[in-house]
This record gives C-alpha cells, structure tokens and sequence, in this order.
C-alpha cells in the first residue's frame, strides 16, 4: 500500500498508456472485421480462405509479431503503434469468425422483407444487417476485448509503457506490491472494458430485452 | 395496370418456375393468383418489383418495362406484404411501418406519427407503436405487414400469402377487412395464395395456375365455380364435392342450405 501510495502519478500514468492501448486495437479490429465478416459470410467462396488466414494469425505469437511488426512497417521498436498493429491483428484473428457468425445470423426472411421494401444494399447493410449482427457480434467482441487487454501487457517486455511495465519492474527490482498492482488493474481494466460494452449493446439493441430468448 | 407478357423464368440448374406466362392485372382491381405450393406463383408476383428477373419475356407497370426503372425505387414504389408480416425483428411497430418513406427520405418524426395513423387504419390500437414485432400476435404483426405497405401510397400492392400464418379465424377478420380497406382505396393488387377460399374471398379475377405457373383457367370466382374448365381447376376448387354441393331444405318454415353431406351451412335470406 504505501508502495502505491508513493507511486500513485506513475501508476496512473500507465493505466492511462494501457487504457488507449486497449481501446484503439479493439475499435480498429472491430472496423475491419465487421466488412471481412460481411464479405465471409455473404460469399460463399472466400469464407473458408478468409476465417483460416485471419484465425491463423492468432498463431504467430506475440513476442515474435512485436519484434517483426518495427522492420515490417518501419516504425521505432518502441513506437507504441508496435502494440497497436499487433493487438489489431490479434482482434480480427478472434473478431473475423464471429462477425462471419453473426451475418449469417441474420434470417434470410429478414434480407428478403428487406429488399422488398426497396432497401439498397448500402441501406440494408447498416439499417438491417449490422443491427440484427450485433448480438452474435457482442459476444465476440466481449472476448477479444479482455483478451486484448491482458495482451497489452506483453508489450512491456519490449519497452511499451503500459500496466505490464508494472510486472516487469517488479520482476526486475523484486518488488512484489508492483506486481500485484499491475495484475490487480489489469483485471480491473477488462472488467470496466467489457461492462461498458455489455451497457452500449444495451443501449444500441434495445429490441433485445422486448424478445422472449 | 400491370401485364406480364410471354415471362418465362429458368434457374441456372434447369428448373422451369414459369413457363411463357401472359396476364394482365387491371388497375384498381384485385386479381388473386392460387395454385399449390411451387406451381411459380410467387416466382410470378416477384417479377413484378424485379426480386426475380425473368429469363425471357417483359413486365410491364402501366406500359412502362419495370427493367427500365431503378430496382430500389421500384421497391419503394410498390407495396409489399410478406408471409406473417416479414416485419424487421429490430424495429418497433410504427418505425417498421414509417421503413419505407423514412428511406425516401421523409424525417423519421414525421414517418411514425403518420404510422400511427395507419394502425388505426388496419384496426390496431396506436399504442401498440411502440411494442417490438416479437410482442404482437399472429393476426396483429400480419396487420402491421398492411400497414407498412400502405405506407408510402403505392398504386400497386403485392400480396404473398399475406395470412397463410395465421388461424382461420383471424384469417376471415383480415380478409373481410382487406375487402373493406380495398374498396376505400382501390389498389392495384396481385395476391398469392395457396388456399382457393381465400382466393375467391378476395379476388374480382381469380386466377388458378397449375406448375410453372401455367393458366389453368381465369375468371371471376363465380365463372370458375360454374364452370371449371377441366378437371385439375374443378379439382382445384373442390367442384362436385359434398362442401361445394349446397341444397335447400326448409325447417320451421325457413329455407336452410346444406352440403352434400346434408350439413346445414347457413339460411337464405328473404
């Protein structure tokens, strides 16, 4: 405790650095697995090469896509766009299949009244599609949100300041108040993250209470 | 008016939904299209706001080739009621009727408060505005699905097995109603059903199709009773059985109609 109290504006400090190293990923992964799911689950013919590229790269681990992300797109090792392209990646890997999920949720007696009405696609897509997607999709987004936040964390082990600094300081000068600080917020963090998810779905889908499950 | 005009529809696998259909459905009148499931019948009125493109052959909207106005504004222009309601699950009742001038571009305030309005005109309660479909019974979402076709004031209303969902009881309710609807509005209405009361019920022409949506016989429900042209449509419309069979007996010094089977149905009046 008074190892915190002492290091209150640090601690801080790196919630803040963790909280929109967090947030950008999970918003950027969502923007582009939302029409990559779309697409994957309206053409029959990419689904398969598509969920298989992007859930593949959930299996380059993440030291190493840290490591590789500065030479690809040459930015400073410890630019904190490193954690942001990597954690991005890593959410369309777990958002894509979901998203392709929740489109094909979506009735196809749904898209025809759709249609019918005189709909274009455009207007289907945001009007129709994406509403009706969404429950399927909050449940994917709530994983890959706390999955990201604890991912965060790795980036401290090549210098990108966040709540996992606080584990690797702690390691490194053996104290142990640090460690458990950094933990403790971390779970915090997902918590509050996927709360507030869970509040904005309610808020956006409202029609979901009104539907006896 | 619309005309269908030698369509034919073929799908990439072979199969032959409508096979060199020519028809005409006068304006203001109601012309009911009745035929088992899969003769093409619904094939045949999603032609009409191009949900189908035919193979070969022209439908035409007042003279104009539908293929020549824009899919989108076609849609919007034409009324649409769906099998149970097709309503947006996600839509409240008055957004869901106010869908399609609010893509006209009409403020959604303005929409729903004219929505509310058409409610009452398909007997439901302006309250219900605010339910969810989900919320609503059978016969009130299937209300909610004429109201919504209503919408925009189309000339022309498409109608595909409207209350095939719902049970016989509502179903008289919602036809005596659209009966009374169509003669204060007098829209141009092609209707599909599988049910061959339903179609006499409703239709000025009625018009009994056997597969690919090949004319069988045409005319008014009266004609095809009197005279049913062979005997698939006499089939069709059950001529000759004991339910189509009606006599008059007299009991208590009133005249009583009965069916074949000797079951009484109902009383001449006078």
């Amino acid at each position: 405790m008074q190892w915190l109290s002492q290091n209150l504006h640090i601690v801080w400090g790196l919630l803040l650095d963790h909280l929109w190293l967090s947030a950008v990923p999970i918003v950027l992964a969502f923007a582009i697995s939302v029409p990559l799911g779309w697409l994957a689950a309206r053409h029959r013919r990419i689904r398969t090469p598509l969920l298989t590229a992007t859930g593949l790269l959930y299996a380059i681990p993440s030291l190493a896509l840290f490591i590789m992300i500065p030479a690809i797109f040459g930015l400073a090792a410890r630019s904190p766009w490193v954690a942001i392209i990597g954690l991005t990646l890593y959410g369309i890997a777990l958002l894509a299949r979901g998203a392709a999920d929740a489109f094909g949720s979506v009735g196809r007696d749904t898209m025809l009244a759709a249609d019918a009405l005189g709909h274009s696609a455009w207007a289907r897509f945001w009007r129709v599609e994406l509403p009706l997607a969404g429950p399927v999709m909050l449940a994917s987004l709530r994983v890959m949100a706390v999955s990201t936040v604890s991912l965060v964390t790795v980036g401290a082990v090549i210098g990108i300041s966040s709540l996992g600094t606080l584990f690797t300081d702690g390691f490194q000068r053996g104290i142990d108040a640090s460690i458990v600080t950094g933990l403790v917020l971390t779970v915090v963090v997902a918590f509050a993250l996927d709360a507030v998810i869970v509040l904005v779905g309610r808020v956006a889908m409202p029609w979901r209470k009104a539907v006896p499950a | 008016m619309i005309r269908f005009d030698a369509v034919r529809k073929e799908y990439p696998d072979g199969t032959v939904a409508v096979e060199d259909v020519t028809l005409e459905v006068p304006s203001h009148g109601v012309v009911v299209l009745v035929g088992s499931s899969g003769c093409g019948k619904t094939t045949l009125l999603r032609m009409v706001n191009r949900m189908v493109e035919p193979t070969s052959g022209t439908v035409s909207i007042d003279g104009v080739d539908v293929r020549s106005i824009d899919k989108v504004e076609l849609r919007r222009s034409i009324g649409y009621v769906l099998q149970a309601g097709g309503l947006l699950p996600h839509r409240t009742v008055a957004d869901n009727v106010a869908t399609v001038p609010v893509l006209q571009g009409t403020s959604r305030r303005e929409a729903r408060s004219a929505a509310l309005g058409l409610l009452e005109r398909v007997g439901l309660d302006p309250k219900l505005g605010d339910r969810y479909p989900a919320q609503l019974s059978g016969g009130q979402q299937q209300r909610v699905g004429v109201a919504r076709a209503l919408a925009a004031d189309p000339n022309i209303l498409l109608m595909d097995e409207p209350f095939g969902a719902v049970d016989p009881i509502v179903r008289d309710q919602l036809q005596q109603e659209m009966r009374t609807l169509q003669s204060e509005l007098g829209k141009t209405i092609l209707f599909v059903t599988h049910d061959i009361d339903e179609a006499f019920a409703l239709g000025d022409e009625v018009l009994v199709l056997r597969k690919g949506a090949e004319v069988a016989q045409r005319g008014t429900p009266a004609e095809i009773l009197a005279n049913p042209a062979d005997e698939f449509v006499s089939r069709f419309v059950g001529a000759g059985t004991s339910r189509r069979t009606l006599s008059v007996r007299e009991v208590d010094g009133r005249r009583i109609v009965v069916d074949g089977d000797d079951r009484p149905t109902g009383v001449l009046a006078g």
